[in-house]
């Protein structure tokens, strides 16, 4: 196995007094895919969100622990660069609505001062072929963000958030406000990205889980019960409540 | 990337502009403070609040009268503001729905959003002229009028924050709608209308320029509806622009008098208001 | 008989509502009425004549006109950025711990009345505008700042505007801000945005019409604003190119002259100001309403406090 990319140690996150993490410690190697699975409420948001320190700027949030990337401490870096390298994809499309298809995709490249007009363009496209959608939107990149469909507003998320060079990059439950057919342009997505990314997927779906990821984490209760490669873990897990929660015996 | 210096620059430079624009808005607000209170409290003394004003040239005296005035100008706009108010909002979250909600939620903004002047020049058209003379009862019209809005949106507010189960709960026993609405709406959303209420008396309390035409101002104590009547905002602006250093002084001390009235009406209801908040949560 | 006081709660919460309306009817009619015959003699030259003389019963509203566009125009120019600031201090910079006192007391500023800020305006703004103040803009030597420094003006009559209209700006921009939803700003930060760079990409963005809308807001209120310009601006019926010269507005000439207008026609003209400054701030409001709206669905705040 190649060297880890995310490693977690001792990792606990508090919303005010209440812990929602508790000592998580798990790695994660670079160009695979991991899914992480839980029951709602488990703390699989709050996990992911540690990842490009999104949990912090919720007010009152707190963390403790290590998250290394690369095999530094993202603690301490600056979360804004931080959070260029590692890429997110919310639950629900979130594409900005008053900017073109186009102006979504490349804002982060703007943010960093990228002017270029034919940089901006071949970005736009290489990163909406990326994500599958340019041949839908290659005659209306000038049409608003809000007037796809859901699955395409979502992989324009995707393309957006690929346009930073991320090597990370994180989905919160990516198809869950989504119907099947993109729901599965998805999935091959996650498939055709990762050979070049780390990839880290938030699902309520184990199918999903079992088809898109290498690894697995079950969470539960803001604990890591079980870690490990999803066949094994899907098929023969070490633990009784992984089983249980995956035969659906639970809750 | 290369220029992200400059990003972290603008970063931190806009939210010193910010916190500057903060300060610098700030400053007038304690600049008014300190000079009401500075220059009032030398001139406030008991006599102030029980006394009529001296004529010119006479130091002392107070603005008792006006004092009364404004309760009395404030008790009448309550007569016509708090019912229609009351009302309306009832209406407005009870019963309202469709177009003509539409229009009522609309004419309450359009009301918010007059100028006092023009309400006042309103009140003059339907009672002054009439009557043939300035007096308290117009001045009350004015004030009142202009209660109406700020009373609609609280109660209107208040009363839709009322769970709907308390609703169905009182309906389900089969209490009927009017004492559901009285027993157990209205009961809930009390505190908060009230709130509401003290919060455009707040605001009447320092209103000017609809009494200038209306109630006119008053040297001596009257407390008939019929008479023009003082009120202590028209003795502050009368004695402001007056050349006199003495009514000047006087001004001072109304002003003093008149914003401690307004303030603590308003951060009464403020720290009301956060309270009812916090306890629901 | 339970559903009969049912029936009379709802009558007579039905009455009270049409009262509303019939009130902002009766304020149209009634001024409407009451300045008919100042338009039936004079017609439109009341609106182009910039002479006023109740004595020579000559009624031009140019001047007022001009007075309240310019003092509510440069009140906006002075507000706009330091409510945008303030809002967005409050809303999106901010640490925690600041929010709760900083809202406080800006929302202190819009309870002090009117009158209050007139006093203060005399006796301070004025004379702190005349000496510190004016000799320098006189140096500039420009034509917006010519003549002599009096210290009262227009100058002085929109910075008191500016300071009163801050406060309902800043807090209808705060609640069209918090309107924004929570991922807008998170789809930003999640790109590497800074705190500002959220704040302009997802937030300002978002809400420019509510941001139009607040704007309107305040500018209703500059428009109708009588005491403190009153006290502050000179009361003279005159346009001048220079903000440091006296001027006049619609809602100060009603101030000044209604309680003793020196005769029916002159009372119909007061009345006519009145009603142009009714229609005026009506299609202000009726602007700001839909503007805000439009975005947010934020409940008009149009808060007046
Ligand atoms: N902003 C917040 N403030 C306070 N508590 C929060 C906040 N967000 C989440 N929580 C709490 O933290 C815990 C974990 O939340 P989290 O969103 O991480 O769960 P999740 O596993 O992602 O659930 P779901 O599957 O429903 O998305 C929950 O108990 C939740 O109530
Ligand atoms: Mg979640």
């Amino acid at each position: 196995m190649a060297e880890d990319k995310i490693k977690v140690a001792d990792l606990n996150a508090w919303f005010g007094s209440h812990q929602v993490l508790k000592d998580i410690g798990f790695s994660m190697s670079e160009k695979t895919v991991t899914a992480i699975i839980g029951p709602s409420g488990c703390g699989k948001s709050t996990l992911i969100r540690c990842f490009n320190r999104m949990h912090e700027t919720v007010p009152q949030a707190r963390v403790s622990g290590q998250i290394q990337l690369s095999g530094k401490d993202i603690f301490r870096e600056d979360p804004v660069r931080l959070r260029q390298r590692v890429g997110m994809i919310f639950q629900k499309p979130n594409p900005f609505p008053t900017m073109s298809i186009f102006d979504n995709v490349v804002a982060g490249l703007r943010l960093n001062g990228v002017k270029d007009k034919s940089r901006l363009e071949a970005v736009a496209r290489q990163c909406l072929i990326k994500a599958a959608l340019w041949d839908e939107v290659k005659d209306k990149l000038k049409d608003s963000g809000t007037s796809l469909s859901g699955g395409q507003q979502q992989r324009l998320c995707i393309a957006r958030a690929l346009a930073v060079s991320p090597e990370v990059l994180l989905m919160d439950e990516p198809c869950s406000a989504l119907d099947p057919i993109s729901t599965a342009r998805i999935e091959e997505l996650i498939h055709e990205l990762r050979p070049n990314y780390t990839i880290v997927i938030v699902t309520h779906n184990m199918q999903q889980a079992a088809r898109v990821s290498d690894f697995t984490s079950f969470l539960y209760m803001g604990e890591l019960i079980e870690h490990g490669e999803t066949k094994q873990l899907f098929t023969n897990p070490r633990e009784k409540r992984t089983e249980d929660y995956i035969t659906g015996r639970f809750g | 990337m290369t220029n992200y210096g400059s990003r972290r620059f603008v970063n931190i430079f806009m939210f010193c502009a910010s916190l500057l624009s903060v300060v610098v808005v700030l400053v007038p607000l304690f600049l008014v403070l300190f000079f009401i209170v500075s220059k009032g409290a030398s001139s406030l003394n008991w006599s102030f609040f029980t006394e009529l004003p001296r004529p010119v040239g006479e130091p002392g005296g107070g603005m008792g009268n006006g004092i009364v005035g404004t309760l009395s100008l404030i008790g009448l706009a309550c007569l016509i503001g708090v019912p229609l108010g009351i009302f309306g909002g009832i209406y407005l979250s009870e019963f309202g729905k469709g177009r003509f909600a539409l229009v009522v939620r609309f004419a309450t903004d359009i009301l918010n959003g007059t100028p006092s002047i023009v309400i006042g020049i309103f009140a003059y058209t339907l009672v002054v002229l009439p009557m043939g003379h300035f007096s308290a009862l117009a001045g009350g019209v004015a004030l009142g009028v202009l209660m109406i809005p700020t009373v609609i949106r609280t109660t209107e507010e208040m009363m839709k924050l009322v769970p709907n189960a308390l609703r169905e709960g009182a309906l389900a026993l089969g209490v009927s709608y009017s004492q559901t609405l009285i027993h157990v709406i209205l009961k809930t959303a009390r505190a908060g209308i009230v709130t509401g209420i003290l919060l455009a008396v707040a605001r009447i309390a320092g209103e000017t320029a609809p009494l200038l035409f209306t109630a006119l101002g008053n040297q001596f104590w009257s407390t008939s509806l019929r008479e023009p009547i003082a009120a202590l905002p028209l003795q502050i602006f009368t004695y402001a622009i007056s050349p006199f250093e003495e009514w000047q002084k006087q001004a001072w001390a109304g002003a003093l008098v008149l914003i401690g009235i307004v303030l603590l009406l308003n951060i009464g209801c403020r720290f009301a208001i956060n309270n009812r908040n916090m306890k629901r949560r | 008989m339970s559903a009969n006081t049912d029936r009379t709660f709802e009558r007579i919460s039905l009455v009270c509502a049409i009262g509303v309306v019939a009130v902002v009817f009766l304020i149209g009619s009634v001024l409407l009425w009451e300045s008919s015959p100042v338009f039936q003699k004079l017609g439109w030259r009341l609106l182009t004549n910039s002479q006023w003389d109740p004595v020579g019963e000559e009624f031009g509203l140019v001047p007022f006109i001009y007075g309240t566009l310019v003092s509510a125009l440069l009140a906006l120019l002075f507000a706009i950025p330091f409510s945008l600031g303030i809002a967005i201090f409050l809303t999106e910079l901010s640490p925690d711990w600041l929010r709760g006192p900083t809202a406080f007391l800006i929302e202190l500023l819009a309870a002090i009345p009117s009158v209050i800020y007139g006093l203060w305006g005399i006796f301070y703004l004025a004379p702190w505008l005349r000496q510190s103040v004016e000799p320098l803009l006189i140096q500039l030597n420009l034509p917006l700042f010519r003549g002599p420094a009096y210290g009262i003006g227009m100058l002085a009559a929109g910075i008191i505007l500016a300071i009163m209209i801050i406060p309902i700006i800043a807090s209808i921009a705060r609640d069209v801000f918090q309107a924004v939803p929570m991922h807008q700003r998170e789809a930003a930060l999640a790109l590497g945005a800074t705190r500002w760079e959220v704040t302009r990409l997802a937030v300002l963005k978002y809400s420019e019409s509510g941001i139009l809308g607040a704007i309107f807001l305040g500018l209703g209120r500059a428009l109708g604003e009588t005491m403190a310009v009153t006290m502050v601006i000179g009361n003279r019926p005159e346009i001048s190119l220079s903000l440091l010269a006296p001027s006049h507005t619609m809602a100060s000439v009603l101030a000044n002259e209604f309680a003793e207008a020196s005769g029916a026609l002159h009372l119909s003209a007061l009345a006519a100001i009145g009603i142009s400054l009714f229609v005026i701030t009506f299609l202000t409001n009726a602007a700001a309403r839909f503007l805000v709206w439009k975005v947010s669905g934020v409940a008009v705040a149009g808060r007046r406090e």
